[in-house]
C-alpha cells in the first residue's frame, strides 16, 4: 500500500472552538444545518469540547493501512492513493464488519433507514481530487486545521513540538496510530484527557488477520492430501480386515 | 391401561404446545420482518453504532454454523476414515447441517444492512477480508450439503440411476465438505483477531480461529448425541446406545484437547491475572469453562456415565451450552467488556433467533417424515412414546 499523500494536521492550541469546520463539513455534505454532540450518521467532524482544556476534533483519521478497507468482503471501503478513505455505496452489503473492527470507531450507521449507508469523513475527495483543500481546512480562521502532504505536516508538527516543548504533548497523535493515520493530531495534553482512543495498537492491525488468511494456501494441500490419504489408507485396512476374516472363516470351515 | 391414555393424551397436548409455539413465533417472525424491511434495522433491534453485531451474529450466525459442525465431523469420520459403524446416524447429521446454514443464511438476510447485496462477495473480491473467506466457504458449503443431501431425494423417488452415481462422487464431495467446514469454522473466530483490543484477554487470541475448529469438533460430536435424543422425543427413534457411548468417549478426548489450547494460551499470554478480578468477566469465563468444559469432560470420561444414555444427553447438553455460551461471549460479552458498549437484545431480536431454531425443528421433522434421515426410512407416523422409559429399557438391557 502506497504512503497516501495528503494529510490534516490539526493543532489542539490553535483551536479556539468556533465550529466553522463543523458548519462547512455540513454545507459541503449537503446536510442540514445542525449542532454537533458526538460522531454519527450526519455528523462526520466534531468539535469536541474538553472544559478548561480546549477542544479536539474529532473526524475519520483515514489511516494510512486502514482496518475498514482490510476488513470489507466486498472492496467498498478503499483507500485512494491520494490519502482518503472513502466508501462505495453500491458495493456495501451491510455487514457492518468496518464498523466492528475500526480502532478508533469512527463509521457510523444509518439505523433508520430501509437502504442504510455507512457514513463517516470522506476526506473532501471530491474537493481533494480537483486539488482543493478539505472544506474544514479552509475555513479555519486560526489555522489550527492545515491541509497538505502527510510528510511536510508531520514534519510541521515535529518543528513545533521542538520549538516549544512545555506547550505539547510529545508524541504526535496519527504518527503511529493503527500504523500511522492521515489526520495528524497535535495535542496539548495526553490522548487520554482529549477523550481519544488510546487502546489504539501502534502497528498496523490487517496484518493480524492477513498472517492466518495467507497460510490458507499453503496448508490446503496438505490437508486435502492427509484426509486423501486417510481415505485410502482406512479403505485398505477395512478391505484387508475383510479378507484376513474370510480366511479365517474358510479355515474354520475345513477344520469341521 | 390408564397409563397408556394418559401418555397419549399428554403427548398430543405436547404437540398442539408446540404447534402453537411455532404458529406464534414465526407469526411474529412475519410482523418483525415487515417493521424490519421497512423502517431499518433500528427499528426491531438494539444494535447501535458501539454495538454494530449482536445477538443475530453471536447466536444466529457463530453458533448456529458452529451447531452444525456434527455434519463434516461425522461424514469425515465415516467416508474419510471409514468408520463404518457411524454410518446409521451420518443422515441425520447431514440433515441438521444443511438446514442449519440455510437458517444462517436466512438470518443473514434479516442482519445485513442490504441483504439484497448479499450475492457481491461474488464479484467484488476482497481476498485480505475474513469475511469474504467466510461469505465464499458458506456459499461453497451450503452447496456441498446440498448434494449430500440429495441422495435422500433420490431414494424418495426412486431415482436409482443418480443414486448409483452418487455412491462415486460421495467421498469427493466429503473431502471438499470438510475442508470448506475447516476452513471458514476456523475463520469465524479469525474474524476477531483483528480487534485484539476490543475483545476481553480472556476470550481474544491470535490462535481463536484454531479454538473456533477444535471446539467446533466437540460441539459437533455433542450436537450428534442431544440430536439422537430429541428424536427419541419426537419420532420414538431407538438409540444407538453402544455409538453414543463411543462419540462420548471420543466428545471428552476433543474437549480435552481443547480446554489444554485454551488455558495453555491464556497462561502464555499473562490473561490469567483477569481471573483474580472476579468481575463479570471472570465469572462468564469460569462458567464457560468449568460448567460448559471442565465438568461435562469429566463426566464424558467416566464410563459409568458414558453408559447411562441419559445422564449421557445430559453431560453432551453442557457440551452444548458451553460451546453456545462461548460463541455469545466472544461476539457480545467479550466485546462488550472490552469497548464499553451497552447492549441487551430486543424481544424482537429474540423473536427471531427463536423463530430460527423453530423452523428447523419444523423442517427437520418434515424431513424426517418422508425421507429416510434414519435407517428405518421415513417415520411416517410420529410413535409417541415416553423417552424416558425408553431411556430406562436401554440402560436395563
Amino acid at each position: 500500500m502506497s504512503v497516501a499523500a495528503y494529510g490534516l494536521l490539526f493543532d489542539q492550541t490553535l483551536c479556539i472552538g468556533c465550529k466553522a469546520c463543523e458548519q462547512a463539513c455540513q454545507a459541503e455534505h449537503e446536510q442540514r444545518p445542525h449542532a454537533v454532540t458526538q460522531l454519527d450518521h450526519e455528523s462526520f467532524n466534531w468539535v469536541q469540547p474538553l472544559g478548561d482544556s480546549g477542544f479536539v476534533r474529532r473526524l475519520c483519521m483515514h489511516c494510512q493501512t486502514p482496518t475498514c478497507v482490510s476488513v470489507c468482503p466486498v472492496a467498498a471501503l478503499e483507500k485512494t492513493a491520494a490519502g482518503p478513505v472513502i466508501w462505495k455505496a453500491e458495493r456495501c452489503l451491510g455487514c457492518r464488519y468496518c464498523m466492528m473492527a475500526c480502532p478508533f470507531e469512527v463509521p457510523k450507521y444509518e439505523w433508520s433507514s430501509v437502504n442504510p449507508r455507512v457514513r463517516k469523513c470522506d476526506f473532501c475527495v471530491h474537493r481533494v481530487r480537483e486539488g482543493r483543500e478539505t472544506a474544514c481546512a479552509s475555513v479555519c480562521p486560526t489555522g489550527a486545521t492545515r491541509f497538505g502532504r502527510r510528510d511536510e505536516l508531520l514534519r510541521e508538527a515535529r518543528r513545533r513540538i521542538a520549538a516549544d516543548p512545555e506547550r505539547y504533548y510529545p508524541e504526535i497523535y496519527g504518527e503511529h496510530e493503527a500504523g500511522g493515520t492521515s489526520v495528524l493530531l497535535l495535542l496539548s495534553q495526553p490522548p487520554a484527557q482529549c477523550g481519544l482512543p488510546t487502546n489504539v495498537p501502534l502497528g498496523p492491525l490487517p496484518p493480524l488477520t492477513w498472517e492466518v488468511l495467507e497460510k490458507i494456501p499453503k496448508f490446503l494441500p496438505i490437508y486435502a492430501a492427509f484426509l486423501g490419504g486417510m481415505y485410502w489408507l482406512t479403505q485398505r485396512k477395512n478391505e484387508i480386515a475383510r479378507k484376513q476374516k474370510e480366511q479365517r472363516d474358510d479355515r474354520s470351515d475345513l477344520d469341521e | 391401561m390408564i397409563g397408556a391414555t394418559w401418555t397419549s393424551r399428554l403427548e398430543r397436548g405436547g404437540t398442539t404446545f408446540w404447534r402453537a409455539l411455532f404458529l406464534g413465533v414465526t407469526g411474529l417472525l412475519g410482523v418483525i420482518l415487515v417493521l424490519r424491511y421497512t423502517q431499518g434495522l433500528g427499528a426491531v433491534s438494539h444494535l447501535s453504532d458501539q454495538m454494530p453485531w449482536g445477538l443475530w451474529i453471536g447466536f444466529d450466525l457463530l453458533c448456529g454454523v458452529a451447531l452444525a459442525a456434527g455434519g463434516f465431523t461425522l461424514t469425515a469420520i465415516v467416508t474419510i476414515f471409514h468408520l463404518e459403524s457411524y454410518r446409521p446416524i451420518v443422515r441425520p447429521t447431514i440433515l441438521t447441517a444443511f438446514l442449519g446454514y440455510m437458517l444462517v443464511i436466512s438470518a443473514l438476510l434479516v442482519d445485513l444492512g442490504r441483504p439484497w447485496n448479499i450475492w457481491h462477495p461474488l464479484i467484488f473480491w476482497n481476498p485480505h477480508s475474513v469475511m469474504f473467506e467466510v461469505g465464499w466457504c458458506v456459499m461453497l458449503y451450503t452447496m456441498v450439503l446440498f448434494l449430500e443431501f440429495l441422495p435422500l431425494v433420490f431414494e424418495r423417488f426412486g431415482l436409482h440411476r443418480p443414486l448409483k452415481w452418487w455412491r462415486h462422487v460421495t467421498p469427493a464431495l466429503v473431502l471438499l465438505g470438510v475442508l470448506l467446514s475447516t476452513l471458514h469454522q476456523s475463520s469465524l473466530g479469525t474474524l476477531y483477531v483483528i480487534v485484539p483490543q476490543k475483545l476481553h484477554p480472556l476470550w481474544y487470541s491470535p490462535i481463536l480461529p484454531l479454538l473456533f475448529f477444535v471446539s467446533a469438533i466437540a460441539l459437533g460430536l455433542a450436537m450428534v448425541c442431544v440430536e439422537s435424543f430429541l428424536s427419541l422425543r419426537a419420532f420414538g427413534k431407538r438409540l444407538e446406545p453402544e455409538l453414543l457411548e463411543r462419540i462420548g468417549r471420543a466428545t471428552a478426548v476433543v474437549l480435552m484437547l481443547y480446554l489444554t489450547i485454551r488455558l495453555q494460551d491464556i497462561w502464555l499470554r499473562g490473561s490469567l491475572p483477569e481471573l483474580l478480578k472476579l468481575d463479570r468477566g471472570a465469572w462468564f469465563f469460569l462458567a464457560e469453562i468449568g460448567l460448559g468444559g471442565l465438568v461435562p469432560m469429566a463426566l464424558l470420561f467416566l464410563r459409568r456415565i458414558r453408559r447411562r444414555p441419559l445422564l449421557l444427553v445430559l453431560a453432551q447438553f453442557l457440551v452444548v451450552l458451553g460451546m453456545v455460551f462461548n460463541r455469545m461471549n466472544v461476539a457480545v460479552t467479550a466485546f462488550q467488556l472490552g469497548t464499553g458498549a451497552e447492549y441487551e437484545p430486543s424481544w424482537m431480536e429474540f423473536v427471531v433467533s427463536l423463530a430460527m431454531i423453530a423452523i428447523g425443528f419444523a423442517l427437520f421433522s418434515l424431513a424426517a417424515r418422508y425421507l429416510s434421515v434414519f435407517p428405518e426410512g421415513p417415520l411416517r407416523q410420529a410413535r409417541p412414546t415416553d423417552p424416558y422409559a425408553e431411556l430406562a429399557k436401554e440402560f436395563s438391557s
